[in-house]
């Protein structure tokens, strides 16, 4: 194999894209994927995502959560499941190929959260230091 | 190419950390050595910027949703508005449209035309039953007076869910014109990156709508 001076020009035959591995692994010569590996791997990420959605409805139906701990059970279902969903669809992983990828989404995330709770937090405090409309109403009156 | 292959091959293989061969035979590009990295990457890191920028987007307008959700100007909330049966059976499909997908992936990947079109009317189909319910949750909502222009919140919920039901079907005329390219174009090298390019897509849409559900759905319902 490597004394094959084509063997680079040969991983753009695009044999590998349609197995949905670009965010996944490097093309894998030597033991190339089965069918039926690739399939279970599939299967197992339905099985967790639908485990970890019917987890969420269950959590906020029945109650057996402890009230207060509700959301953040629920925060953390649906931050499991995008790990599952990144995981087994997105086969995002940390091989070579794949650090620019996951790189970026460290990214993302970063950027994610500071728009989203960097916003909660700013208006929660502005609205706290808001006077209420029923006092702005009697200092219009009086 | 060739210098850089020679290094790699004495075993210095500097960015392979924990990955490389053990016998240094450079197996990864596109990494300062061993020559550019192929087109299926490229093309798939592209289309993960785009979709994490629109990740970005829709944190935007979850924020909103977050922020604004007890803006109701004496109008309904969530706990009056949503139900929640109706959700579960939207997330049941696109979740199983998301396997759909990657079932359409490996049927790609061997090249087996009628498998990728069946697999495909199906992660369409189910999409299709996704956009219906979606549409008739908003028509039901706005007959009740509960309309985008009811309240900030309401504003905010039509905004964020209306927009990710823009991706799903700007999603479906994708699938549409990949089960017509697939028999009239062939297993192409362009077609395939294509076809790459949408699974990452359906398969993002999906992420997106885990946090619809959770934050929306169901924390809204548990805000008093």
């Amino acid at each position: 194999m490597s004394s094959d001076p084509n063997r680079f020009e040969q991983f753009d035959l695009g044999s590998h894209v349609g197995e949905d591995r670009v965010l996944g692994e490097a093309p894998s010569e030597l033991h190339p994927p089965t069918l039926r590996s690739e399939l279970r791997g599939y299967l197992i990420g339905l099985v967790l995502a639908a485990a970890l959605t019917a987890a969420s409805f269950w959590a906020l139906d029945e109650h057996v959560i402890y009230g207060p701990g509700i959301v953040m059970a629920l925060i953390v279902f649906g931050l499991a499941q995008v790990g599952v969903h990144l995981a087994f669809f997105l086969h995002l992983t940390t091989a070579p190929d794949n650090a620019n990828n996951a790189l970026a989404l460290a990214f993302g995330v970063l950027i994610v959260s500071l728009i989203f709770f960097g916003s909660i937090w700013v208006m929660f405090h502005m609205n706290q230091h808001m006077i209420p409309a029923r006092a702005l109403m009697e200092m219009r009156g009086g | 190419m060739s210098a850089a292959s020679t290094a790699l091959r004495a075993g210095s293989d500097p960015y392979h950390i924990g990955h490389g061969p053990s016998t240094g035979v450079p197996e990864y590009t596109g990494h300062g050595a061993g020559g550019p990295a192929p087109k299926r990457i490229v093309v798939g890191y592209g289309f993960w910027i785009f979709i994490l920028s629109d990740v970005i987007l829709f944190s935007c307008f979850f924020a909103t949703y977050t922020v604004l959700i007890e803006a109701r100007n004496g109008g309904p909330g969530p706990q009056q508005l949503f139900d929640l049966h109706n959700t579960a059976v939207e997330t049941a499909c696109l979740l199983l449209s998301s396997f759909s997908c990657g079932m359409t992936s490996l049927a790609v990947a061997r090249h087996n035309l009628l498998w990728s079109e069946i697999t495909l009317a199906i992660t369409g189909l189910l999409g299709l039953t996704f956009i219906g319910l979606e549409v008739h949750e908003f028509l039901g909502l706005v007959a009740q007076g509960a309309g985008p222009t009811r309240s900030a919140f309401l504003t905010s919920f039509f905004a964020l869910v209306g927009c990710h039901g823009v991706h799903v079907t700007a999603g479906l005329l994708w699938l549409g014109t990949m089960m017509a390219q697939f028999p009239a174009k062939g297993f192409k090298q362009t077609i395939l990156h294509r076809y790459l390019c949408f699974s990452l897509f359906w398969h993002a849409l999906d992420i997106i709508w885990i946090g619809i559900f959770t934050v929306v759905y169901l924390i809204g319902t548990i805000t008093p």
